[in-house]
């Protein structure tokens, strides 16, 4: 039987922590993902895991030993938000390149500056190109569930690479919620003893690992990690099929929210998605029209054809990026899914907005503008607001309305 | 910890633990470090080798080929303490839970800029937490494998790519950063700073304390380079004897915050005699520059006498 219990977000992530009885931890605190290493120290204080934490004095050094602790054949693992990741931004690529199977709990905040300890997504999104899986959640249930998936998928022979649980600051990650637990014993088996082929501590094989390697070489490098984050695609599916026989939960690339036969969508990532599901409700109650979401899971790798398909049949698309990227002509999800969709062809009317960025709430009423500026998009063929802001507390805001 | 009798032929029969055919210069310094720290493992042990990005690095480990007969680890520049860290802390969770049966000893090396500089927080870190592992510091003083940059390590008044000896300019105009102290403050058990004495005695002893003894532990060896410093390949030995007689480089020891000094030249020599073999201080033999032999003399004496005073 599942276990019923009300949980944040970070709680959900420590608690898949403490069932998965990693090996080693690097950490160093910074809000809003500094719980999650605490909760950590506690279960290591009381006893109650074998994990050993190293109290590391960077961000960068959380990385590097955890990158020497993976080598060395642990399982390892750390946590980090915003700036603290951009700390450690050298070492994500040294850790996918290494073919380390670390898995980092992420909880997404801005980038600095100004500071800012809210959610958006200018963390995770500037590392897309790291080489690190990336999975994202809408509610504390998906961040735990996400988590327990993660190092099966990291380990599999076929991938070999470090993967990155996100979930967005505070919104997730200290909203407290109903939440399912698996039981220990089944995480445990689920997520199974590490075994490790190659590493620094192998008694019956030395290993070196970091090379100078150049032009004749590089390349290869970074082919080999293209293969794997191809492969990685099936292995994130069947992973997603064993936790589904465990749990009855559902998990793929993205969900599809009342897709089936929706003329109007909406592509988002995180917790947003529960706001745009409610406007969707509300939507279909009051007007019948035929409104719905492609809420993206896994952004590394970028399940591009899947999510042309999803959006075949609609008439209209609007690609809400929760980051920047100053390209000044979209955001990152925006410049992929709109690249997805000319590759399938297709022809339906695009937009891209840009939202809750430092952590400005979107509300349902924000999600009926949107949905309504697709309806006319449709009917005009001219975009609405491409590349505006949703939200501002300025006059520019009303240049998307 | 064990001490047994040094015997120069016995320690250089012993199997190299870093293979030839890598490529650092002839004449490196760093590579000598390397061979005689690695000769004081006890040959049963396992152990595995770090490495900051740095001459070192690339010249050794170079895809797909390595000098290293222990299990490697380079990952970046300014973080092989905390890598290590985090290798020492799996090799304890892993033999706690009887995964791994054999000993490893854990050694790191480091130039100076990717010690000194760039990865002092990383190693103050490691230093901190206590790790039990060596990082060694080979220190010639200079940015070498970028093209002789200087660091905090390069000596005052010294000419580098980046404080050129010009006109209106005598060179590097800091002193040195003191990093075998600012270690030793860490309150680790056990920090040596050495250099290649003429039975290598010194660094062996060293080594061995530093590997042996429960925890962090720090060495730092002076390791001259022929390019960055200017001098024949073949003299590095006069180098460095002339490092320790001026006592520029003075050897000694902190074992449990008690300071020992290692060696006491009968007859101290003037800093002129290390100065003179050396390219990158050949404009302080210049008429005008004159004074400034005698600054890094005083500047020699006072850290002489401050360390002897710490030795007592």
């Amino acid at each position: 039987m599942a276990i019923r219990e009300r949980l944040s977000g970070n709680e959900a992530v420590a608690y898949a922590i403490k069932q998965i009885n990693p090996d080693v931890m690097p950490a160093f605190p910074i809000t809003p993902s500094t719980e999650i290493p605490q909760y950590v120290a506690t279960y290591i204080a009381n006893g109650e895991i074998d994990t050993e934490f190293i109290h590391v004095e960077s961000e960068h050094s959380a990385m590097s030993a955890t990158i020497g602790a993976s080598a060395a054949g642990a399982r390892a693992l750390t946590a980090t938000s915003s700036c603290g990741m951009a700390l450690m931004w050298e070492e994500l690529y040294v850790a996918a390149s290494d073919r380390l199977p670390i898995v980092l709990a992420l909880v997404n905040r801005a980038l600095s500056g100004p500071i800012n300890i809210n959610a958006d997504h200018s963390d995770s999104m500037g590392a897309r190109d790291s080489g690190w899986i990336q999975i994202y959640a809408e509610s504390n249930q998906e961040v735990y569930d996400n988590f327990i998936q993660a190092f099966p998928i990291a380990e599999n022979a076929n991938v070999h690479l470090p993967v990155m649980v996100c979930q967005d600051g505070f919104i997730t990650s200290h909203g407290v919620e109903n939440i399912l637990l698996v039981e220990d014993e089944k995480v445990k088996a689920f997520v199974g003893e590490y075994e490790p082929e190659h590493y620094l501590l192998n008694p019956n094989e030395k290993m070196a690992v970091g090379p100078y390697a150049v032009s004749n070489y590089y390349m290869e490098t970074k082919r080999a990690q293209r293969e794997a984050m191809i492969a990685a695609k099936q292995v994130i599916l069947d992973v997603a099929k064993k936790f589904e026989e465990m749990t009855g939960r559902k998990y793929a690339f993205f969900e599809e929210y009342r897709m089936e036969d929706a003329e109007y969508a909406v592509v988002i990532i995180g917790s947003a998605a529960g706001t745009c599901k409610a406007a969707i409700e509300h939507i279909r109650n009051t007007t019948g029209k035929k409104v719905g979401l492609v809420k993206i899971r896994v952004f590394r790798p970028f399940p591009e054809e899947e999510i042309a398909k999803a959006l075949s049949k609609v008439k209209a698309i609007a690609i809400m990026d929760r980051s920047e990227m100053f390209s000044a002509t979209g955001g990152p999800l925006g410049a992929e899914v709109r690249a997805a969709l000319y590759q399938a062809k297709c022809n339906a009317e695009v937009v891209n907005y840009l939202y809750g960025l430092g952590g400005r709430d979107i509300t349902t009423d924000d999600f009926e503008t949107v949905y309504a500026n697709l309806e006319k998009m449709a009917q005009t063929h001219e975009p609405i607001g491409m590349y505006e802001y949703i939200g501002l507390r300025t006059e520019q805001a009303k240049e998307a309305e | 910890m064990e001490q047994t009798a040094y015997n120069f032929k016995e320690v250089m029969s012993k199997p190299e633990r870093l293979a030839p055919g890598h490529r650092m210069c002839a004449g490196c310094g760093g590579t000598i470090t390397v061979r005689n720290v690695l000769r004081a493992l006890k040959e049963e042990d396992k152990a595995v080798i770090g490495n900051a990005t740095g001459c070192l690095e690339v010249s050794s480990f170079m895809y797909p080929y390595t000098a290293y007969e222990d299990s490697y680890i380079h990952n970046a520049f300014e973080n092989a303490g905390a890598t290590l860290s985090g290798v020492e802390t799996a090799y304890n969770v892993l033999k706690k839970k009887g995964k791994i049966k054999d000993t490893y000893k854990f050694i790191t090396f480091g130039g100076d800029g990717g010690t000194y500089d760039i990865g002092f927080q990383s190693l103050s870190g490691a230093m901190e937490r206590g790790h039990d592992l060596v990082y060694v510091c080979y220190d010639n003083g200079a940015y070498m494998n970028t093209g002789t940059q200087r660091s905090s390590a390069t000596p005052q008044y010294a000419d580098t790519t980046t404080t050129p000896a010009g006109t209106v300019s005598a060179g590097k105009v800091q002193v040195r950063k003191d990093l075998a102290a600012i270690i030793a403050e860490h309150h680790v058990p056990y920090v040596g700073q050495t250099t290649f004495t003429s039975n290598f005695k010194d660094l062996y002893t060293k080594a061995q304390k530093a590997i042996y003894t429960p925890g962090a532990a720090f060495l730092n060896v002076m390791s001259p380079c022929p390019r960055g410093w200017g001098y024949e390949p073949s003299e590095i030995m006069t180098i460095c004897k002339l490092a320790t007689d001026t006592c520029y480089w003075p050897m000694f020891e902190v074992i449990d915050g008690k300071w020992i000094l290692s060696y006491e030249p009968k007859k101290k020599l003037p800093i002129e005699d290390f100065l003179k073999p050396q390219r990158r201080f050949k404009h302080l033999f210049k008429k005008e520059n004159e004074e400034l032999i005698g600054k890094f003399q005083e500047e020699v004496d006072k850290l002489w006498e401050e360390l002897k005073n710490r030795c007592n």
